[in-house]
This record gives structure tokens, C-alpha cells and sequence, in this order.
């Protein structure tokens, strides 16, 4: 059995600071042409949750799902 | 529980500018209320002037917002007339060490049992930029043109030389640790002083080539230095550095307490 | 059978703020005011209360509202630059609807001016020292026994109209000491706040029905009203807004209400007015002395009589005009460089005489001085 993560961002809140994006050990993150905060790498996630402990705005959850 | 049961959700999102970290310090807050099981009813938030002071207003608690460097003294009140309830003040550093400078060293000898949260981002941000008592030499604000030329307080020297009983400071992007003191100055009895490092990109990023709020995390990252280190390094090492850990964890008769020891006797009837 | 005792003015002050029921209160010490906080720093533990000096008069006055936010009953007394500095929190007491009582003890001013001097200098700070339109019940009691009946008013009035209100006295009237029955008031009328009548989830704190005044819960009420109480201008649920629809609910809100009741909070007293061709205006310790100036110049056949407000703000400009109506001179009689006279000036006719008696050297206004202005004028 593996844990995966299911990362969601409350676009409604989110200021596209980056800053989730900046200090994510796994590259989880990336802006797009318009600095817009993507998902790239969703299943690199390990759970560290220091992109929802950091931003700024309470927008991001990270859920835990067994497999 | 989670922790956003004790936001008025439909008030977000928050006023704060893109990469505030005001904003993170109240995340930290809202985990550890939420994990402390605060008493929304019996708690009191007091915050005033200042958009570290004005987050609060967004909080689920009473909130009491008052004016501009004042909130300790509101504060006094409210915990003396009701020793029970639980009162938290949340200020920026201007709010808390230049205009309220002198409620808050009292407010910190009489050892009353507030939780002081001063966010630290070296800078006056709602008015648009003035430099703070915290604002570290040469950089610029825009009544610092030409760069700070004062000397910068030391909140947590300030608050140990006055008498606070728990005093702290950590940081927006040690996270973790900010977790723990937040934990730790919440639950301390006694005047509890936590000094959190945080970053106005708008009004300190934009002045000092640091425009990108990710850049002032960095920032943080790399001129804070935990005690443990900061042990082995040199004067000339910790020059541009600042400290973070628990400075001060001590006990002291705390004020509502000798107030009821000494005088509830008194009472008739 | 009645009995009488021997009181100070301060101290009638603090009894008569421990007789309405104050639980809470914080100063810092300035002379001619300090007493009334010592009397309180001793006798509150006693009742159950709390008292504490703070750091400065700002202190003082954000600590009493803190308090009173939790319910409490509160009073700060001051004086002279005290005052100046109480005017910062006094605005957000008048915002916030915290109800509160401010004693200032006049001194003279401006600045440190003289600590034990008399003065009437500060009649229009006390309504007008504030930033913006705000609004202010200012009572004036002119003896012992009259400061202690006053000071309960003022707490009565504060919890009525959720506002702060001033409880102006002077040096002399705040030293002075008299004999004293308080027995009529054994069972004066003592008002408290009003708890909110409707269930929590439909509570708008600044929503008030339509009496006007707001029902603000006492924060920590355990009953799950929770709020916001924000001096910045805010919508009926206390937060911070900026929209002009807000803006001006807000300073009409909190100003309209005493001009509503006015009526209500208006006190004053005349002596001799009905057939008096000269009215003497006098207020707080200078009445004293035109009260002695009306006997004697009504020994010597002149038609003289005396109004004395005792609430100054709001201004009791009606039951003046009425009383005025007949008259053809007013002497404004205060111990500063003429303050109320430009109210008295506001509602004089074309007809009447407006005659100032103006003495700010620190001695206070004699029963001569007025009978020799009055001569004098009437010449
Ligand atoms: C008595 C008074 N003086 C000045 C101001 C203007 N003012 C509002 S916020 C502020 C400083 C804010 O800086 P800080 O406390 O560091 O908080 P920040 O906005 O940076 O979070 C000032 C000077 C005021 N509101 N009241
Ligand atoms: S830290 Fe929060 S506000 Fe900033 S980009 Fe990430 S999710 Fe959005
Ligand atoms: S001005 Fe600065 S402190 Fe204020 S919200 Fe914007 S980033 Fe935050």
C-alpha cells in the first residue's frame, strides 16, 4: 500500500505568490506564461504540507489518500 | 476541527497583498488554535492599527480592534476585569515597539497573562512604507531615501529586559519551529512575547530590490540562524544574522493571580 | 434620622461611582484628580472590582474600555494634559458605542500650566478635543453633594446611550470638602446596559433597533455572541468598511443619539429667572459664587437670576432661550478666555446684552467680581 497526495488550491484565495512553489521539495509546483500557480508534478508530493503551512492566504490543502 | 473553523470564511480572501506573510503567521496561528482546541467564546483577540492588526478582524473570535499601538493596554483591561478569558494580541512592530513601546514593556513587567504575536516585517506597510524601529541599517524606506541610518530595536531584548516571563523568535520560513513557539508562547502563563520574522513585499520588497515575495522568504531563510547555531559562531558571523529560538521560558507570579492572592480577601460579601 | 458627613469632592466622586455600581477602574496620578483614584485603588478590591495604574492617561483610557467591553462598569479620572492625552481613546470609545466615565478635574492650562490652580479651560475640549464628529455628554456638578448624585448620572447615561461622558469638576469644587446627607439616594435609579434580544445567529451588534441605541453583548458572554468591535468605520457587524453608505451610518449613528435624547440628559438649574432683567451663566465652581451674587443683588432691589447647566454638552440651548427670553443682559461669567459664551451668543436675540467676565490668573471668579461686571455693563 503507497500514500498519495491530492494537492487543491482555492483559487478563489490564492494570490499567485508562489510562494508554495519557491521552497516545494519536490517540484510539486510551476507558473505558468501568466504566473499563474499550476500542478505539475502532483504525484511527487510527499506529504511535507510546508506549502500549506506557508501560504500566506490558507489556500492550500493537501489530502491524503491511501492507495 | 480544521483549521479554517476559526476564520469568517466569507470574509476572504484576506485584504493582504500577494505574498504578504502576515498572512502565514496567522495560518500558524489558526493550526495551533486549532490543535489547542481554543475557546472561540472565551477568547479575546486584541489587534489595532496596521495590517498585521487589521488580519484579526478576519478571525472567528471577539475581536477587539482598537487604535494604533494601543492594543496591550486595551488588553490590560480586559484580562484584569475577566482573569478567565483568554487574551491574545496580535501587533505589527510599529504597532508594538515604536507607539506602543511603553504599554508593551509594562504590560511585560507585570507579567499578565497575554500572548503578545508581533509580526516583524521591518517596515510600516499600511502606511505606505515608513521605516520601523526594526528596520535594519541601509535599507530604504520612504522616509529612509537614503537608507536607515538608525539603529534597529531588538524586540526580544526589549521584552526580556522588561520581564516578560516566555519570549520567542522564529520565522516565516522555519515554519515548523514558528509552529512550536506559537505552541509554546500560547500556552505559557504569564506575558508571553513571540516575535515572528515576516516579509512585506509591497512596501520593503519593492524599496530594497526584492520586489518578488519568494526572494524576502529567502531572505529570511538565509539571514535567520537558530540559537544552537548561533552558539558557534562569531560576533562578526552573527553581524547580519537573527537569532531564532525561545530566549526566555521562566515563571513569575503572573498579575490577575497577585491580584486575587492579595487582594480577594479584601472582598465583602 | 439623616445622617451627614464631612466630604471632599473627589472623594463624593468616588463614592458616588462606587454607589452606580463601577467595577472598573485605571489611571495614572495628576494633581487635582489623583484622589478619586486612590479612594478607588482602595475601595474596589472590596467590591469585587479591580483597579490598576497604568503607564500614562492613554493606558488608563484603553484599559477602561477593555474592561467595559467586558461588561464592566469603568471609570478613568483625570486632569489638564491627562485629559489631552485621554482624547485619543475617548474618540474610540465614542466610536466603538463603549460606555465609560471620564472624570477631568480642571487645572489650569494650557500645557503643566498650574496642577493646583482653578481653571474652566477645558469646557470645548472636552466636546470638541477629539479628531472628527463624535459625540459627548459632559456634566458639570457645582457641590459635594452634587458631584455624587452627578456621577451616577453619568454612569446611568453611559450605559443608557452607549457613549462615553464626561464628568467635568474644577479644582475647587474637586477639593472642596462639605457636609453632606446622601440618604436621597439610598435608592436612586442605577441603569445597566441592555443584552442583545435576539438569538445569536441574527445579532448585528451595530444594528440597533429603533430606539437608536446599540445592544452590544459583553464579549466572553458565554452565550455565542461573538463580534467585532473596530474603531475604524464598520458595518453593522463591526467590521472594517469604507463604503460611504457605512461612513455615514456610523457618524449619524453616534452622534444622532444624544441629539435624540437630549432632552433626556439635559439638566440645569435657575435661580430667579422668571421676572430677571440680567441672567448670570455660570457653571461648576464659578455658580457658587454667582449663586451669592444673585442674593446680594437681589438685597439691593436689582432683578438678577442665574442659570447654571450642568449638563454642558449637549448644550442645553432650549431651556436657556426659554429662560433668557425676557432678559436684557446675559454675563457669561468663566474662569477662562470666554468659551460657553459663544454658545450663549449662538441662541442670543438681537436685543440681548451678551457681557463676558473672563479671569484666567488662577484666582477664582468672587461674588464681586460679578456684581461689579454687572455694574458696570448695566452703567
Ligand atoms: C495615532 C496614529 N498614528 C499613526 C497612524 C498611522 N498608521 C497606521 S498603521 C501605521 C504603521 C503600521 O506599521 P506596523 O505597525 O509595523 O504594521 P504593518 O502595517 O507593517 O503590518 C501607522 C503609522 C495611526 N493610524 N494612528
Ligand atoms: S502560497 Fe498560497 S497564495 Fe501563494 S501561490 Fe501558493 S497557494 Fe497561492
Ligand atoms: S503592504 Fe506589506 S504588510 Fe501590508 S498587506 Fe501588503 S505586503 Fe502585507
Amino acid at each position: 500500500m503507497s500514500t498519495a497526495y491530492k494537492v487543491q488550491i482555492n483559487r478563489k484565495w490564492c494570490k499567485n505568490c508562489g510562494i508554495c512553489l519557491a521552497f516545494c521539495p519536490k517540484n510539486v509546483f510551476s507558473f505558468d506564461e501568466k504566473k499563474k500557480l499550476q500542478i505539475v508534478n502532483e504525484i511527487q508530493c510527499s506529504g511535507c504540507l510546508m506549502c500549506e503551512k506557508r501560504c500566506p492566504d490558507m489556500c492550500m490543502k493537501i489530502i491524503r489518500e491511501e492507495e | 476541527m480544521s483549521y479554517l473553523d476559526y476564520i469568517k470564511e466569507k470574509q476572504f480572501p484576506l485584504f493582504t497583498c500577494a505574498g504578504c506573510t502576515h498572512g502565514t503567521v496567522t495560518n500558524t496561528f489558526l493550526r495551533v488554535a486549532d490543535e489547542l482546541k481554543l475557546d472561540k467564546e472565551n477568547t479575546v483577540i486584541v489587534c489595532a492599527i496596521g495590517c498585521a492588526g487589521r488580519i484579526p478582524t478576519f478571525l472567528d473570535f471577539n475581536v477587539l480592534r482598537v487604535t494604533h499601538g494601543r492594543a496591550l493596554a486595551f488588553a490590560t483591561g480586559v484580562k484584569l476585569s475577566r482573569p478567565d478569558v483568554k487574551v491574545i494580541v496580535f501587533m505589527g512592530d510599529g504597532d508594538a515597539v515604536a507607539i506602543g513601546g511603553n504599554h508593551f514593556i509594562h504590560a511585560a513587567r507585570r507579567n499578565i497573562d497575554i500572548t503578545a504575536i508581533i509580526s516583524h516585517n521591518e517596515i510600516y506597510g499600511m502606511t505606505g512604507g515608513q521605516y520601523a524601529p526594526t528596520t535594519l541599517q541601509g535599507f530604504k524606506a520612504t522616509t529612509a531615501p537614503y537608507g536607515m541610518i538608525e539603529p534597529a530595536f531588538d524586540v526580544c531584548e526589549l521584552a526580556k529586559g522588561a520581564g516578560s516571563t516566555y519570549v520567542a523568535r522564529s520565522d516565516v520560513y522555519h515554519i515548523n519551529h514558528l509552529h512550536k513557539v506559537m505552541k509554546n508562547a500560547l500556552t505559557h502563563k504569564g506575558f508571553s512575547t513571540l516575535e515572528v520574522i515576516t516579509s512585506c513585499p509591497t512596501q520593503f520588497g519593492r524599496r530594497n530590490k526584492m520586489a518578488d515575495p519568494i526572494k524576502l522568504v529567502e531572505r529570511i531563510r538565509d539571514i535567520t540562524v537558530t540559537q544552537t547555531a548561533a552558539e558557534k559562531m562569531s560576533v562578526e558571523e552573527l553581524k547580519d544574522k537573527i537569532v531564532i529560538g525561545e530566549f526566555v521560558k521562566t515563571e513569575r507570579p503572573e498579575l490577575t493571580e497577585i491580584y486575587e492572592e492579595k487582594l480577594g480577601k479584601l472582598r465583602k460579601n | 434620622m439623616a445622617k451627614y458627613e464631612l466630604l471632599q469632592g473627589n472623594q463624593a466622586c468616588a463614592l458616588g461611582a462606587l454607589k452606580a455600581g463601577v467595577e472598573f477602574c485605571a489611571g495614572y496620578p495628576i494633581t487635582p484628580a489623583s484622589e478619586v483614584m486612590e479612594i478607588l485603588a482602595e475601595k474596589l478590591p472590596e467590591t469585587g472590582g479591580r483597579f490598576i495604574q497604568m503607564e500614562d492617561e492613554i493606558a488608563g483610557m484603553g484599559a477602561i474600555i477593555g474592561a467595559s467591553v467586558m461588561g464592566k462598569k469603568v471609570l478613568t479620572p483625570t486632569s489638564g494634559p491627562g485629559f489631552d492625552l485621554k482624547q485619543e481613546n475617548l474618540a474610540f470609545a465614542a466610536m466603538a458605542e463603549i460606555p465609560c466615565v471620564v472624570v477631568n478635574v480642571q487645572r489650569s492650562g494650557p500645557s503643566t500650566g498650574g496642577a493646583t490652580i482653578s481653571a474652566q479651560g477645558d469646557l470645548m475640549q472636552a466636546k470638541y478635543g477629539t479628531s472628527g464628529d463624535s459625540p459627548r455628554i459632559v456634566l458639570y456638578p457645582n457641590s459635594v453633594k452634587e458631584i455624587y448624585g452627578t456621577t451616577i448620572t453619568a454612569f446611568n447615561l453611559a450605559e443608557k446611550y452607549m457613549t462615553p461622558v464626561i464628568l467635568l469638576m474644577d479644582e475647587t469644587i474637586g477639593h472642596m470638602r462639605e457636609n453632606v446627607c446622601l440618604d436621597e439616594f439610598d435608592n436612586v435609579e442605577i441603569i445597566n446596559r441592555k443584552f442583545p434580544d435576539v438569538a445569536p445567529e441574527n445579532y448585528h451588534p451595530y444594528e440597533p433597533d429603533e430606539t437608536g441605541i446599540v445592544k452590544l453583548a459583553p464579549f466572553a458572554n458565554g452565550k455565542g455572541y461573538r463580534y467585532v468591535i473596530n474603531g475604524m468605520h464598520h458595518t453593522i457587524d463591526g467590521m472594517p468598511s469604507l463604503t460611504p453608505e457605512n461612513i455615514y451610518k456610523t457618524i449619524s449613528r453616534i452622534n444622532d443619539k444624544v441629539e435624540r435624547y437630549k432632552e433626556d440628559i439635559w439638566q440645569w438649574e435657575e435661580q430667579q429667572t422668571e421676572d430677571a432683567d440680567i441672567i448670570i451663566f455660570a457653571a461648576g465652581c464659578v455658580s457658587r459664587s454667582a449663586s451669592e451674587a444673585v442674593k446680594q443683588l437681589r438685597a439691593a432691589g436689582h432683578k438678577v437670576g442665574l442659570f447654571r447647566p450642568i449638563s454642558i454638552w449637549p448644550f442645553p440651548d432650549e431651556p436657556l432661550a426659554k429662560a433668557i427670553k425676557n432678559a436684557k443682559m446675559v454675563l457669561v461669567a468663566e474662569m477662562n478666555r470666554g468659551q460657553l459664551i459663544h454658545k450663549v451668543k449662538e441662541i442670543a436675540t438681537d436685543n440681548l446684552k451678551v457681557v463676558p467676565l473672563n479671569i484666567y490668573d488662577g484666582t477664582v471668579i468672587m461674588p464681586e467680581h460679578i456684581i461689579q461686571s454687572i455694574k458696570e455693563a448695566a452703567k
